[in-house]
């Protein structure tokens, strides 16, 4: 009898997560419904103005789509030149040695900073050598962001990654070095290609990470209204606009913010979809 | 084999080396950073870090200009982000174990039905939310209802990132342990929640505790959902409805108000070493009580 | 120590005190001397952790990959000392076949078999590549099997097919002599009789030496046999000769059931 009803309250309290899922979607499509209804979801998003002058009161996502995935790809391509090495170091060159985990958990302390910490280091030490480099003359903007950004997803990436990497039989790889081939070649044409669709997912996570992160770009991104047309410019990520305007909205301003918040949502929620589906498949493989 | 196009040992041999090379200095690159960003906190944030720190609350703008204006250190600290912290996170904690580990058990129990799969796949879905998205979720179930920004609103908050990871590592940490424990307990006529409570959940404590405390350790330092939930306060707040002050919110503020700066580095210095720690008592837990 | 007796002919293969060592001070491998004539099939036997795959692997230098692993002595490949050679040259001579079939997973059969060119930056024209892939799947009687699903991946054939391609994959390369580290022991009796003629069948044209367990493999195919017990070689001459009258005590009991 008190099994039964154990087992009960295990089925209720997974129940749970399907209710708390749902209370998400339905909050987020309330909350939006009115944007939606004003503007239409097509002209939403492919609308670039952002005007909460109450007279010509207008609000559109486009600025922010674009802004956020010019930071986040560019700073996952950044990541990629520094987190496939570490992966290559932890995985492959120095795998199972004391050397590797002192590196893994080093580049893994760099997931555990906050966001907003992230934010103050890129605002007093990055934006004066970018003033400096004469990148832009405020220092904010998407190559700061961005550059942030990617060390803030390097462990993410490089962690999972580096976990695949150590996967690949090690009875395959040596079937390429007794054919002659050297480290580099068997690392190619081996363990690359093996591992290679877990590290794609590997790099999809990193990627909806780099969406989704918000104090540290809304501190450098310079925060403008704009779509951004290169490196030097500044602009605004959907998260950071929320971040930035959230406080100070209500009425059509609030539900065009929460209706940037639910594309969010589902941008990441299709991301974490195919990385997951990728991952599913590998292991069955 | 002579005649064919073939590129010779030696050049393969130095491309070998070369890309052993840029591999062992971009990995080592890469950990600059963190050296850098410790650095930074630390050479800043070790002069305001005092007891004052933890036994007052943040000082005015209006105060600190003054001291400015006086060449005197600013007055105040962070006491009421600190009690704040406690408070939004302790109660996330509250509602987070119950419901994380009740749904970990579950899943380790019943992975191969479709209802556990669903369910595994939206905490996988949770997981990958973006914490600002959190916080609109949070404002709209706590905030607008009850009228006003509160420490509750960021609990629900946190508690929804939190939840994923204490589910995740205790279904893993239960499906690690050998099916024996279990039969061996119902075999002696135990029941299934002394099973559950006797021997599960003691012999895969060490993986369940890991996970509770690298959960903290990831909210500890959470800043944008606070910032649309709990708002910040400027006193000391052990009230879950009202409006509460928390470290991140803290220096959030601080970052924003010039006459305020001093105090970001030392909030962020004492942030960064409660997380710090919590991630290695999470290393040390692990170890210990390894399956 | 025991030698078989030379007929006039250079051995191909000759092993000059060559000692193995994982752990400084210990020999997992020690002082083995052994020529290997061509065209022979030398096998290689004795209980496990006797130090027979470790001699092998000490021929094509795959001890190499693990900083740890010191190998000592001479071992001499058609004259030239493989431990004075470019690691990578002597494997390409010395063709290595593992215990569990290893084909690439993200190749196809063709590519498979062209592997060892790719790997070595080799470049072929597409005629070169066909008559290769030909020649060595038709040296490994899987052309036949294969020829239709060519662009396959490795991983879909049966273990056997999928070590026959490995085997075809050394060939490929033109190696000296092949090196077999218990190539049957995953797979079913009757993918191992076809293996096993396959290896009379590339004695012709190949020097191999092969490890294994099975000593009615060794008896059933191997012109020569060694013997190794606690990393030295006990006993080392012709298979027939020791099946039936071995010289050492040790070899006896191992062959009679004794231990092993």
């Amino acid at each position: 009898m008190k099994d039964k009803l154990f087992k009960l309250l295990l089925f209720v309290a997974s129940a749970s997560v399907l209710l708390l899922t749902a209370g998400i979607v339905y909050a987020l499509i309330g909350g939006a419904s009115q944007a939606f209804g004003e503007y239409g979801f097509w002209e939403f998003i492919t609308n670039s103005e952002w005007d909460p002058r109450s007279a010509t009161e207008e609000y559109g996502a486009l600025s922010f789509i674009v802004g956020t995935l010019f930071t986040a790809f560019f700073a996952l391509l950044i990541c990629l030149l520094f987190s496939l090495p570490v992966a290559l170091f932890n995985g492959e060159y120095f795998k199972g040695t004391k050397i590797s985990s002192v590196v893994g958990s080093i580049v893994d302390l760099l997931a555990g900073i906050p966001s907003i910490v992230y934010g103050l280091w890129g605002f007093y030490m990055l934006r004066p050598l970018t003033i400096e480099l004469g990148i832009n003359s405020q220092g904010f903007g998407i190559f700061t962001a961005s550059i942030v950004l990617a060390i803030m997803i390097i462990p993410y990436a490089s962690s999972l990654s580096s976990e695949f990497l150590s996967m690949v039989p090690n009875n395959l790889k040596e079937g390429a070095y007794s054919l002659g081939a050297t480290r580099i070649e068997v690392i190619q044409h081996v363990s690359l290609p093996v591992a290679g669709s877990g590290i794609v997912a590997a790099y999809i996570l990193a990627l909806g990470r780099a969406l989704g992160e918000t104090m540290a770009v809304t501190m450098l991104i310079g925060n403008t209204n704009n779509i951004p047309k290169g490196l030097a410019d500044t602009g605004n990520t959907m998260a950071s606009i929320i971040a930035n305007q959230f406080g100070e909205a209500d009425g059509i301003k609030l539900s065009s913010l929460i209706a940037i918040g639910l594309l969010l949502f589902i941008i990441t929620a299709i991301i974490n979809f195919v990385a997951k589906l990728i991952m599913k498949h590998m292991s069955r493989a | 084999m002579t005649g064919r196009k073939q590129t010779s040992i030696s050049y393969r041999n130095s491309k070998n080396k070369l890309v052993y090379i840029l591999v062992c200095t971009l990995s080592f690159l890469s950990m600059l950073p963190l050296f850098f960003i410790l650095w930074e906190v630390v050479s800043r944030g070790y002069k305001n870090f005092n007891l004052q720190l933890f036994t007052e609350v943040a000082p005015s703008s209006m105060d600190a200009m003054l001291a400015h204006a006086n060449n005197e250190p600013i007055p105040g600290g962070i006491l009421n982000g600190i009690t704040g912290s406690i408070l939004i996170v302790g109660v996330a904690i509250l509602l987070t174990i119950p419901l994380g580990l009740l749904i970990g058990i579950y899943l380790s129990e019943n992975s191969q039905k479709r209802f556990a799969k669903l369910v595994s796949y939206l905490t996988d879905l949770l997981q990958g939310m973006p914490s600002i998205v959190i916080g609109i979720i949070a404002y709209a179930w706590v905030v607008k209802p009850f009228g006003g920004y509160s420490a509750l609103a960021g609990s629900v908050a946190l508690t929804i990132m939190m939840l994923p990871m204490v589910v995740r590592s205790t279904e893993e940490t239960l499906k690690m342990l050998p099916r024996s424990y279990k039969e061996a307990g119902l075999a002696l006529g135990s029941s299934y929640i002394n099973v559950v409570f006797k021997i599960l959940i003691p012999s895969g404590f060490g993986g369940i505790f890991t996970g509770i405390l690298l959960s903290i350790s990831r909210v500890m330092g959470e800043t944008a959902p606070l910032m649309l939930t709990a708002l910040g306060a400027t006193i000391v707040n052990w009230n879950v409805m009202q409006p509460t002050s928390a470290m991140p919110l803290l220096i959030w503020d601080f970052y924003n108000d010039p006459n305020l700066v001093d105090l970001i580095w030392s909030t962020s210095l004492l942030l960064l070493i409660i997380i710090f720690l919590l991630n290695w008592l999470a290393k040390i837990v692990a170890r210990k009580w390894k399956i | 120590m025991e030698n078989i007796e030379n007929t006039g002919r250079e051995p191909i293969l000759k092993l000059n005190s060559v000692s193995v060592s994982y752990v400084a001070g210990k020999n997992a491998v020690n002082e083995v001397s052994a020529d290997i004539y061509p065209n022979t099939i030398t096998a290689i036997m004795g209980p496990s952790g006797c130090g027979k795959s470790t001699l092998l692997r000490a021929i094509n230098r795959m001890h190499d990959l693990y900083p740890n692993v010191k190998t000592m002595g001479e071992i001499f490949l058609k004259g030239k000392n493989v431990l004075q050679m470019n690691p990578m040259e002597v494997r390409r001579l010395a063709g290595m076949v593992f215990q569990q079939p290893n084909p690439f997973p993200t190749m196809s059969i063709y590519d498979n078999v062209l592997a060892g060119y790719s790997l070595n930056g080799i470049r072929l024209s597409k005629k070169e590549k066909d008559d290769i892939v030909e020649q060595s799947l038709i040296s490994v009687a899987l052309w036949d099997e294969v020829k239709e699903v060519m662009s396959k991946r490795g991983s879909f054939l049966s273990g056997g097919q999928q070590q026959r391609l490995c085997i075809a994959r050394t060939l490929a390369l033109k190696p000296e002599v092949l090196l077999m580290d218990e190539p049957t022991s995953a797979l079913d009796p009757i993918s191992t009789n076809k293996i096993e003629e396959l290896l009379l069948d590339l004695k012709t044209k190949y020097t191999i030496l092969i490890v294994t367990h099975n000593m009615s493999q060794a008896a059933r195919i191997s012109d020569n046999s060694m013997f190794m017990y606690l990393g030295d070689l006990i006993e080392y001459g012709d298979t027939r000769q020791m099946f039936t009258k071995p010289k050492n005590k040790k070899t006896e009991e191992y062959l009679t059931g004794v231990f092993g």
